[in-house]
């Protein structure tokens, strides 16, 4: 009798009371304004916060309103420029850091990479801002493709990473063993297994870029409003129920992306 | 071997070339250029006038009265520790909050853990501004902790609670905006911990709290230190929360910031700001290079 009680706590030792209750409070403080945000925006009632019946009224006027879709073609575009060119940016940097070995640049380079992660982003803002106007550079769209670029990076790159060291870098030495060439042995080994690795990576800058309000909001000139500065401008006229409906529509695709991210990741690892 | 060798050394640098172009060009560019332009006298229609002068730096001191004067001006001093002040109590927050679920999410099963995880990040993936803007329905004039107020009869129906536009709405918008970084680390380090030290503590006859004390706070130190550091260093420059919950009444640095490039059009003393605000930064991460490499030390003596 005395062993199992001894042993009943012996198994709760890891186990501290309350804490299970407190993360459950820790999830709802993550998710509730989430969910009622999502709620608010089914609701029928013109005034946001008076709660007078379900509808899907505000979701059909998203598609009669001409600047919501405009600034959601320009995020699309943005997104779909950026995410691409700073994939390539980092497979090529993951390439040269994880297989080149130790050389001179090697520390210089990888925090080049970190740098758009430590510097605050209001000052990143600032100084795209500032930068662009000295030099006169305008071009619209432009500015804020090559402004999403630089912070996507990081967020490209670390899948990338993740995926070249868990690589076995055999493979490459047996193809290479088997007189296949450097070009053919990167093109049918390396490529193709790090393909899931870039595609995670991509997903990420994705999903970076299309949520960017900060920076765009400083470097885009009237004309290249993304969808998040125009929410921005709307909640600074108030709170309408059209914000809350485009808004739930962006946290759902952002979810979605992400969760596709981690069903793909979890494939690769099993 | 010798040819090869440089054929690689030239692959390299060709692999990193664009990297170093982009970066180079597009990240480093721009604060070179900020510094430069912190250092010049300000033009009144936006941009600046090419001519030396601290008077960026000055104004966060000091003032320019009626009479050409120059005076102490404190304005921006109580701005900045507001910031200070806020971020700090935000990282505070965050902790306590975040360490126990981070702890009870390291003692799932394998499963459960990806799962919580997962859960964990998903806010991080989400729009910022979007889940500030969600506070804004419940903390707001009629929003949701209003309207249940007013449904349980403790307030009536003219009366606000005034939430919004507070320093408690800027914190809790900056808890709930960062909380995911703190936790990932925390867990990240909790989930490498040994048990058995646990069960060797009880069998010693530690209680609970001494379990805490001793063992998890001191072992998951890196994780608590990296995750200050990911929460403190985005509120001290934080410019959504602030601006949507405090009302831009309630500036912050980097809502001050932002103010000076959108409709002070201050240019130097904006720049000035950033350059402060970056110094404030780096001084934070050589803190915390300087903290990870004598926890190492100690680890390597041990």
């Amino acid at each position: 009798m005395q062993t199992k009680n001894k042993k009943t706590k012996f198994r709760y030792v890891w186990n501290f009371p309350g804490f299970g209750g407190w993360t459950a409070i820790f999830f709802g403080f993550l998710y509730i304004p989430i969910f009622i945000l999502v709620c608010y925006s089914f609701n029928s009632s013109k005034f946001a916060m008076i709660w007078t019946g379900f509808s899907f009224r505000w979701y059909a006027k998203l598609f009669s309103n001409d600047d919501i879709q405009t600034a959601t073609i320009n995020s699309f575009i943005v997104a779909f420029a950026a995410a691409p060119l700073a994939t390539i940016i980092a497979t090529f940097s993951a390439l040269a850091l994880v297989r080149g070995g130790e050389f001179r640049f090697r520390e210089f380079s990888s925090g080049l990479i970190t740098l758009p992660l430590m510097v605050p982003e209001i000052v990143t803002a600032v100084a795209t801002l500032i930068f662009f106007a000295s030099l006169g550079i305008n071009l619209g769209l432009i500015n804020v493709i090559i402004a999403h670029t630089v912070f996507c990076i990081p967020f490209a790159f670390m899948p990338i990473k993740a995926a070249l060291e868990a690589m076995d870098p055999n493979l490459e030495l047996a193809a290479r063993d088997l007189y296949s060439d450097k070009t053919s042995t990167f093109k049918t080994i390396t490529l193709p297994l790090l393909t899931p690795g870039i595609l995670s990576g991509f997903m990420l800058a994705f999903v970076i870029s299309i949520d960017d309000f900060i920076i765009t909001l400083m470097v885009a000139g009237g004309g290249a409003t993304t969808l998040p500065v125009y929410i921005y401008s709307m909640v600074k006229m108030g709170v309408s129920p059209e914000v809350n409906a485009v808004s739930s529509l962006m946290l759902a695709f952002s979810i979605f992306i992400v969760t596709l991210y981690w069903f793909f990741n979890r494939k690769i690892k099993n | 071997m010798n040819i090869q060798g440089e054929n690689k050394t030239q692959n390299r640098i060709l692999s990193l070339l664009p990297l170093w172009i982009v970066i180079g060009i597009f990240m480093i560019g721009p604060l070179l250029v900020m510094a430069v332009v912190s250092l010049m006298e300000s033009n009144v229609y936006g941009g600046v006038h090419f001519k030396f002068s601290l008077s960026g730096y000055r104004q966060i001191l000091f003032d320019t009265n009626l009479f050409d004067e120059i005076e102490f001006n404190p304005a921006y001093l109580i701005i900045i520790a507001r910031s200070f002040m806020l971020a700090l109590a935000a990282t505070f927050l965050s902790l306590l909050i975040g360490f126990p679920a981070a702890y009870f999410i390291s003692r799932q099963s394998d499963r459960v853990k990806n799962i919580l995880i997962f859960l964990v990040t998903i806010p991080f993936w989400t729009n910022l501004l979007i889940r500030t803007f969600a506070w804004i329905i419940i903390l707001g004039k009629g929003g949701v902790i209003e309207s249940s107020f007013n449904f349980f009869g403790l307030l009536d129906e003219e009366s606000s609670l005034n939430l919004m536009y507070t320093n408690s709405a800027i914190l809790i918008g900056l808890v709930y905006s960062y909380l995911p970084l703190m936790v990932l680390p925390i867990y990240a380090s909790m989930e490498k911990m040994d048990l058995r030290l646990l069960e060797a503590a009880t069998d010693l006859y530690s209680n609970r709290i001494e379990l805490i004390r001793k063992i998890i706070l001191p072992l998951s130190m890196p994780g608590i230190i990296g995750g200050s550091i990911l929460v403190f260093v985005p509120c001290l420059g934080a410019f959504i929360a602030p601006d949507l919950l405090g009302g831009g009444k309630k500036l912050l640095l980097g809502s001050l910031i932002q103010f000076q490039f959108s409709y002070a059009r201050n240019w130097p003393f904006g720049a000035a700001m950033a350059m402060f605000l970056l110094a404030l930064v780096i001084l934070v991460l050589i803190f915390n290079a300087r903290l990870n490499r004598k926890h190492r030390e100690y680890a390597n003596q041990k």
